[in-house]
């Protein structure tokens, strides 16, 4: 019961934090990280081979939030949506303080004017810790399969 | 019903520039098949060194990677004698792409359909059932081996920079690059052990050529690229160079970082962002590296690669042409075998700036989406290149468009156009 519990709420973090990107309030992406959290994008091939390279690398909130900023600011871009399916949850290790979670995901892309098509597929490797009453990301690592981005890669997956 | 037969007069270009030469770029060089067809014999396949990796990918003997020559598919490997085979990834007996690992490391390369076998070299050393099965079938006793292997390419290895052409007589390396443009080369390339970081690849809705001319355009990057002079990194009136070698396939352009402040140059600039701060500055902390002033400099290479040194952040950046309307830029981000950790981390923050999510090269990759999207609106009209002139001389400033200039008169050339 307890173990339901938990993945309710590690469904819900998944979810509102994907519903951020999707909805374009891209502004609450960081809330979603504990101060010192780390965002990685990082290619598959990149990642077996132990290459360090991230496609996007965040390492605080504050990153995070230049990169807001950029997008908001300095950036330009073909407007777009996009839409996260998040799927396979598993909740691997849970220790005192934190929870290891793995979960699969694919993120549509629509060009405003073109078709939908998948964007990117792959993986999320999680750290997650409890802050007062919600739970927050120390670490959310993406690891993508799609070997050739389509384009540009505007917002954080 | 009669079918249209191509005249034999189709390798000659039948398109004509403008009069005003290389100020004007005629909008079919980027849509039309038939150019694409003859830039990939003239150019890609002609006598071009095209950049296909570096050494430090495929350090032991049987390493091997797959690259591209321009749009050709090959296999760079490291063969016995330690030296570098670049072979075209196609087997000699019915064509099948038979290379299908990105990297690996082997003795003999083995097409899946046939078996058909092959060494480092690209010699051919195995065919199953050469002489038959049951005193039945088997190649004709006339066939001989050693005329079926793979072609390899002639490779050239610059300071760890592997280069491989289909010419037969081509100039030595150096003599291609230039006694102008080497000493930018070795400014990177300074025999120190590289140290790859990573790979990024994005496919680019646009015309290869496209690409080339966004880096030899240092006059967008002051306007486009919001967060470089926001940040200071790149600004108009930062001393800055663009540099040609003789024949202006390749060029240089050299700056250096200034301070981020409201001037003459943003004045200008709509988007300039004078007040914005950066929450976590450590993305934006590069240290000197290189003798000099330059901070930035962006080399392109003729046919296919551009050396990137911004700040501390290192890649070659490889254009792979698929077709009139798209390539691939497959990024390879290194450092040296020497850095210290501080450097390595520092170059991985400011791969952010770079790649398909870069703070700056997101602006380059859409733009030239929209110009090839704008551009194959029709073929008629051409692009309009007359900042700083008509000319394709050595520029000690920004506000021009001669390296494309250059670009386009050796491309001219080349072509017969």
């Amino acid at each position: 019961m307890q173990q339901d519990g938990l993945r309710a709420e590690i469904e819900a973090l998944f979810y509102d934090y994907a519903e951020a990107i999707d909805q374009d309030r891209l502004e609450e992406w960081p809330e979603f990280f504990v101060e010192d959290g780390v965002y990685k994008i990082v290619s598959r091939e990149n990642f077996d081979r132990g290459l360090p390279l991230a496609t996007m690398l965040c390492e605080s909130k504050a990153m995070m939030k230049d990169r807001v900023n950029a997008i908001r600011n300095l950036s330009m871009f073909a407007p777009r949506y996009l839409r996260h399916l998040i799927t396979n949850v598993r909740v691997k290790t849970q220790g005192v303080d934190e929870i290891a979670v793995r979960s699969n995901y694919a993120v549509l892309q629509t060009l405003l004017g073109g078709e939908t098509s998948v964007f990117n597929a792959g993986r999320y490797v999680d750290q997650i810790v409890r802050d007062g009453d919600f739970l927050k990301f120390k670490s959310r690592l993406c690891i993508y399969d799609t070997t050739v981005i389509p384009n540009s890669l505007i917002y954080p997956l | 019903m009669k079918l249209k037969r191509t005249p034999s007069s189709a390798k000659r270009p039948t398109r004509r520039w403008p009069p005003e030469g290389v100020a004007r770029v005629p909008y079919w060089v980027y849509t039309d098949p038939e150019i694409y067809e003859l830039e990939t014999q003239r150019i890609f396949e002609g006598p071009s060194w095209n950049y296909v990796g570096l050494e430090a990918e495929v350090p032991n003997s049987g390493d091997f990677r797959l690259s591209h020559a321009g749009p050709r598919p090959v296999i760079v490997c490291r063969a016995k004698d330690g030296g570098i085979s670049v072979l075209p990834n196609r087997c000699a007996h019915r064509g099948v792409q038979f290379c299908r690992s990105s990297f690996g490391n082997t003795t003999e390369f083995m097409c899946p359909y046939h078996q058909w076998t092959y060494n480092l070299y690209g010699h051919l050393i195995g065919t199953p059932f050469r002489r038959g099965v049951q005193g039945k079938g088997g190649m004709p006793s006339a066939f001989a081996p050693k005329e079926h292997g793979l072609p390899a390419l002639s490779v050239a290895c610059r300071n760890g920079v592997i280069f491989a052409t289909f010419s037969e007589s081509p100039p030595p390396i150096e003599e291609y690059i230039g006694p102008k443009m080497l000493p930018y080369f070795d400014r990177v390339f300074d025999r120190r052990e590289l140290c790859v970081l990573g790979y990024s690849k994005q496919r680019i809705p646009s015309n290869w050529k496209l690409m080339f001319e966004n880096i030899k355009d240092p006059y967008h990057a002051s306007l486009l690229h919001v967060f470089l002079v926001t940040f200071g990194l790149f600004r108009a009136d930062q001393p800055s160079e663009t540099k040609m070698d003789a024949t202006g396939m390749h060029s240089v352009l050299v700056s250096s970082r200034g301070e981020q402040k409201a001037s003459e140059a943003t004045s200008e600039m709509k988007s300039f962002r004078g007040d914005l701060k950066l929450n976590d500055p450590r993305l934006l902390d590069p240290i000197r590296e290189f003798a000099g002033s330059a901070t930035v400099v962006m080399q392109t290479l003729w046919p296919n690669l551009i050396v990137q040194q911004q700040s501390n952040t290192l890649a070659t950046r490889q254009i792979v042409p698929r077709g009139p309307r798209e390539f691939d830029l497959d990024w390879t981000f290194f450092g040296y075998a020497d850095d210290t950790s501080e450097m390595t981390t520092r170059r991985l923050r400011q791969a952010n700036l770079m790649g398909p999510a870069g703070l700056v090269s997101i602006d380059d990759s859409e733009v030239m989406q929209f110009s090839q999207e704008g551009i194959s609106q029709q073929q008629r009209g051409a692009g309009f290149l007359e900042m700083g002139g008509r000319g394709t001389d050595d520029e000690d400033h920004m506000v021009t468009e001669a390296a494309i200039r250059a670009f386009y008169g050796h491309y001219r050339r080349v072509m017969e156009l």
